[in-house]
């Protein structure tokens, strides 16, 4: 690994300092006039700071830059606030809330709705779960730091409130202030570390409702069934990480899923444009703090191009990151992450990969697409195949085809689902949660033949 | 509830809070109040129930009390008098044997925001600084300066200040970083919390203890550090250089930010970090937020305005997904557009190609923009894409295709040939205003080479009663008065009816002026007509002054990871306009007034005059440069001087050339007033035969003209002449605004 070595002069670049033995050796702690010597000095030190002002080149960008929020507040799908919280009393009333959902409606579609303004107070926003969660501003703030800090509660609430939406949201109000309380003080961000956060909360969570084995539809994270196990789904994903409290026969479990995101496009004659691979590791630990705990990956894991090793292509993956918990010490000679995860959900990895796949795709669209001018009919089929691995199975797949302005009437005829049809809408869309053995899964064949006016 | 009339919901909240047997069992009680609560945060009025919210406030039930606290930080404005009643007991909680209970106690004192309640809680945050728990200290750095805010006067308590310095010492890493925000705060007057060297390396130093949060921050503070040696800067550079990969965007671009801006005398290193970065930004580009993804497209927008090939062999990550929003994918095509270079240009146009048929109307249009923008440096391959878009005969493609073609027409002349035989058939896909104008334009100015032109725009002159856009109707005018000069024959009728219908029937005043006007000049004579009508087909240079200049990084390295990018730099400038109005009104006119001095504009043209005895120079006025030649020499020579002029407000480009024209300085080429940035490229030659090449930058948010001034034989004091001539005149413009 290459540790930090910037040089002023061209050409000598990365290695230079490091011949000369100085890379190592760390900055250089402060000399005579050191910070941690007796009272009487530190004063004078420190009074210099008016002397001190005029070497200093203090453009005024640089000058305020205070990293912190006004007000911050949570709002449904529908803008009913949810959740308000004013920290600093200097941006106006309570009004922001439904200012901002104004605002977000009647937006010109080419603008974007991420940062608004109003005034001299700015709206920064991420949408999660179905709830807007904003935060505003009069300073000009790192957009990073803030739409991370956003993320980061949106994840917060969710571990301590079970799972992050309106209901829950709203039946434990309570519960969210007091996070917010202890999270941001006057504004300014104090912690977020889940381990640090539950010697301060004391508010349990009001769970909604016992999980019930025929809601299937909450399958997900954390408790998808395999075939080889038919484990009843775990409640883990929804499940606060401070019940510990009440219930003494919590379990010390540990819950690991990979995440992958994979965005594919394929041009007109089926030939891949461009692979790109997002993964992540997710972990959910309800395990007491401090334990440690180690993940062995395949050795054949391999990072970047040059790596390639053994035989085969190994499993190899462009650029990865680590969360700041992982050690890394085995990890380049036996693949193996040891970390000490705190209480709730953390990402121990991410990953990515684009244009070479190692593997096949887990599915293969086939258009055709048939144009009679004579009766203005459009004819698409689109055969779909899964090349899933026999084992796996696809949850949840859904179509849409886009249908463009001038078609009159539609009809379809899909060998999986009903056939319809009805005035033309502006988009079409099957669902499926398709087996995956090639043999069960007979190519799915879904025509769906419109006719269309070339008015 | 949120229907219920509110007193109804107060008077019931009231009395069951009075209600002994509630106050009794703990979570009933602790229900009612989180009834309060929700009524509170949906908007309902609950300052009503204040006095029983602050004996609700004396329990040991900790969840309790955090929920009465937050009811009395909320109202307390309102109702100053019963909250000093809650004084008391949050006294009381500040010396409670639990840190969490302290901490609580002190931080909702602080922050309960009315008068007069500084006096108590001086002393509680003077103890708070000292006490053996951190959450506690950390509550009451924080409270300096909530103390601070609510004295409104700016009197900074050195005693307090000394205090916040030396606890920058402190052993918990929040605490100091609590420190200098708070020290930031209390010394806004003076400019902020001063990072002198100790204090740098002590953060430095402390880096790595701090979470990202604090790391984002020390980073922030730390741009105000001024390394003494290049040794130094290095060290800290090196020290730093594991921040540039850490997992959090927002510690990334902070790292990266630092360096930037530290590095600002070492391009090569500059370098350096934005190709650390750009692994992080594809990330943050393809994450699953989209809002991070936004923000991280803007940054990406930024980077390539400097190092134009910076993400291009990564073109593919910008590929537009279906089910992204509009305002990505609007980014997106912007990117694409910009790191397109001579590998990529194909597949990139491919991949535009395909969104010109999206069901989206408005990002079709984005994307034939898009390809139009791209013809200025790949044209062929760009007018064949376009022109097989009229193919398709959609209405909201064609226009925009007709306007792209407009604009590339007069940029690039070499197309017109293609574009010319494009035309024919388009008019009957276009009803829009804009298309509309764009179409007669072309037909008007390139007529001739367009064999049905004079029959095209005949229908227009057919159907102009029933034409509703005013503007339609004069460039048909003109268009049609231009194509009479070179097609007499065909158009001659024509016109003639045109302008019988203008003059005669036409409601709209402008249109039926500008009628008279050509009916006017026609009498004058048709020689008349071609010296005021034939004016340049094309104009290249144009692109010059279009042509975003590689902008160097330090232009923009203190916008970096702040909201600028993400506003985008125009609607920035907006913003802090009419917020630079509220605070600084006062001061922009005196400043720009000190600096051009009180010259009325009689007294300037005398000044003027008088100049060429002074100064050795005597600009002569006979040399006319064409526009090719002014961009060669332009290209060839070395920038001998440049200086900085304060500037106001827009520019009159009318104004300006004729001021300029005074002093025997030709104007060869100039945005359009309103532009940004604005330039100007001028040129003047004295009787030596010296030539002085001149580009004038007008950047509004910097409220500042940039002048960069050429020689074509270097002689220093005539060019201190000539710059003192311009800046005069400038100088004399800027009052008139003012």
């Amino acid at each position: 690994m290459r540790r930090g070595c910037w040089e002023g002069k061209a050409g000598q670049g990365w290695a230079g300092k490091a011949g000369q033995g100085r890379a190592g050796a760390g900055f250089p702690a402060v000399r005579g006039e050191s910070l941690l010597e007796g009272q009487p000095t530190r004063v004078l030190l420190f009074r210099g700071r008016r002397a001190g002002q005029a070497q200093l080149l203090l453009s005024p960008g640089l000058l305020s830059r205070k990293a912190m929020i006004s007000q911050f507040f949570i709002l449904s799908s529908k803008g009913d606030p949810l959740i308000y919280k004013d920290f600093r009393g200097d941006c106006g009333g309570r009004d922001v809330a439904e200012l901002f959902y104004r605002k977000l409606t009647g937006l010109p579609g080419d603008e974007s709705p991420v940062v608004m303004h109003h005034g001299d107070r700015h709206f920064i926003h991420v949408r999660h779960s179905g709830l807007y969660l904003v935060a505003t501003t009069s300073e000009n703030i790192s957009p990073f730091s803030l739409l991370e800090l956003l993320s980061r509660l949106a994840t917060l609430l969710g571990d301590y409130c079970g799972s992050l939406g309106e209901g829950t949201i709203s039946r434990n109000v309570a519960l969210v202030y007091e996070l917010l309380d202890e999270v941001l003080d006057y504004g300014y961000v104090q912690t977020t570390s889940t381990e640090m956060l539950r010697n301060f909360i004391q508010t349990e969570a009001v769970v909604s409702k016992p999980f019930s084995l025929f809601d299937l539809s909450s399958v997900g994270l954390f408790g998808a069934e395999t075939q080889q196990s038919k484990v009843a789904p775990s409640s883990a994903a929804s499940r606060p990480v401070l019940s510990s409290r009440s219930d003494q026969s919590q379990k010390n479990e540990v819950f690991l899923d990979v995440v992958e995101r994979l965005s594919v496009l394929i041009a007109s004659n089926g030939s891949l444009l461009k692979v790109d691979v997002q993964g992540e590791i997710r972990l959910k630990s309800f395990l007491p703090s401090g334990s440690e705990m180690r993940i062995g990956l395949t050795e054949e894991f391999c990072v970047g191009k040059s790596e390639l090793r053994g035989y085969g292509p190994g499993i190899r993956v462009d650029e990865v990151s680590f969360h700041s918990s992982v050690h890394l010490d085995e990890f380049e000679s036996h693949r193996i992450l040891r970390l000490q995860p705190p209480q709730g959900e953390l990402t121990v990895m991410r990953y990515q990969l684009s244009d070479d796949l190692p593997s096949p795709l887990p599915f293969r669209l086939f258009p055709s697409v048939q144009w009679d001018r004579g009766s203005g009919r459009l004819q698409v089929y689109l055969k779909l195949r899964c090349d899933l691995p026999p084992k796996s199975q696809a949850l949840n797949v859904r179509l849409h085809l886009p249908l463009p302005r001038g078609v009159v009437r539609w009809t379809s005829r899909a060998s999986l689902g009903l056939p319809a049809k009805g005035p033309p809408p502006r988009l079409l869309l099957w669902g499926w949660a398709l087996p995956a053995s090639p043999l069960n899964f007979p190519g799915t064949h879904a025509p769906a033949s419109r006719s269309a006016s070339s008015g | 509830m949120p229907y219920l009339g509110s007193e109804d919901v107060v008077k019931e909240l009231k009395k069951a809070l009075c209600n002994p047997h509630i106050q009794a069992d703990r979570l009933r009680y602790r229900n009612v109040i989180q009834r309060v609560i929700r009524h509170m945060t949906q908007g309902l009025d609950m300052s009503g129930v204040f006095m029983e919210m602050v004996k609700a406030s004396a329990t040991v039930d900790i969840v309790q009390k955090k929920l009465v606290y937050l009811y009395m930080c909320t109202y307390a404005p309102l109702k100053p008098d019963l909250a000093l009643l809650a004084i008391n007991t949050l006294c009381k909680d500040c010396s409670d044997p639990n840190p969490m209970v302290r901490g609580l106690a002190l931080r909702s004192m602080c922050s309960l925001r009315m008068p007069g309640v500084q006096e108590y809680i001086q002393q509680p945050i003077l103890n708070g600084l000292r006490d053996k728990a951190s959450y506690v200290r950390r509550v009451a750095v924080l409270g300096c300066a909530k103390m601070h805010n609510l004295h409104g006067d700016s009197e900074v308590d050195g005693a307090l200040v000394n205090e916040l310095y030396s606890l920058l010492r402190d052993q918990d890493p929040i605490v100091v970083v609590n420190c200098l925000r708070s020290l930031e705060e209390i010394l806004k007057q003076e400019g902020g919390v001063v990072i002198n060297k100790p204090i740098a390396h002590h953060l430095l130093n402390r880096m790595s203890k701090l979470d990202q949060w604090g790391q984002a921050e020390v980073l922030n503070f730390l741009l105000r550090y001024q390394p003494r040696s290049e040794e130094e800067l290095f060290d800290i550079l090196n020290l730093l250089d594991s921040f540039l990969k850490s997992s959090s965007p927002g510690v990334v671009m902070g790292a990266a930010k630092l360096f930037l801006i530290l590095a600002k005398k070492f391009p090569h290193v500059q370098t350096d970090v934005l190709m650390q970065v750009k692994g992080p930004l594809l990330a943050a580009c393809s994450s699953e937020s989209r809002e991070l993804c936004f923000a991280a497209l803007c940054h990406v927008r930024q980077i390539l305005h400097s190092l134009p090939g910076h993400f291009s062999s990564h073109y593919k990550k910008f590929f537009c997904s279906y089910s992204e929003p509009h305002y990505i994918k609007l980014q997106k095509v912007e990117v694409l557009c910009e790191l397109v270079n001579d590998e990529n240009v194909q597949q990139v146009l491919e991949e535009l190609r395909g969104y010109c048929t999206d069901v989206s109307a408005d990002f079709a249009q984005a994307a034939v923009f898009a390809i139009g923008g791209i013809a200025r440096t790949y044209t062929d391959q760009c007018v064949q894409i376009l022109t097989e878009l009229l193919g398709l005969r959609q209405e909201h493609i064609t226009t925009v295709v007709v306007q792209t073609f407009r604009d590339l027409v007069w940029l690039c002349p070499q197309c017109t040939e293609a574009v010319c035989q494009a035309l024919p058939g388009c008019e009957e896909h276009i009803q829009d205003s804009e298309g509309k104008q764009a179409l007669i334009w072309l037909l008007g100015i390139h007529g001739e080479r367009i064999p049905n032109a004079p029959y095209v725009l005949e229908d227009f002159v057919e159907n102009v009663k029933s034409e509703t856009f005013p503007a339609v109707k004069m460039e048909l005018l003109t268009a049609l008065l231009r194509l009479f000069l070179s097609r007499p024959a065909e158009c001659q009728d024509t016109l003639g009816r045109l302008l019988h219908y203008c003059i005669e029937e036409e409601k709209d005043m402008a249109v039926r002026d500008r009628g008279l006007f050509y009916y006017r000049l026609l009498l004058a004579g048709v020689d008349e007509v071609k010296w005021i009508l034939c004016s340049p087909k094309s104009d290249p240079s144009l692109g010059l002054l279009e042509d975003q200049a590689e902008r160097p990084v330090n232009s923009w390295a203190s916008d970096f990871n702040t909201l600028v990018p993400v506003y985008g730099k125009a609607r920035w400038a907006t913003i802090s306009k009419c917020r630079g109005v509220e605070h600084h009104g006062p001061e922009l006119p005196n400043a720009s007034c000190a600096t051009s001095g009180p010259l009325v504009p009689a007294e300037n043209k005398e000044r003027v005059q008088d100049l060429p005895d002074s100064g050795a120079l005597m600009l002569v006025p006979s040399r006319q440069l064409t526009a090719e030649c002014f961009e060669k020499t332009w290209l060839s020579l070395k920038v001998a001087h440049q200086q900085v002029f304060p500037w106001q407000g827009m520019v009159h480009p009318d104004t300006l050339q004729m001021a300029l024209q005074v002093v025997n300085i030709q104007t060869i080429a100039m945005s359009r007033a309103g532009a940004q940035p604005w330039k100007a490229y001028l040129s003047a030659q004295d009787d030596t035969g010296c030539l002085f090449l001149t580009e004038l930058l007008l950047e509004p948010e910097n409220l500042e003209m940039q002048v960069s001034v050429k020689q074509s034989k270097t002689r220093t004091e005539t060019l201190h002449s000539f710059i003192s001539v311009l800046e005069t005149v400038i100088g004399t413009i800027g009052d008139f605004k003012s």
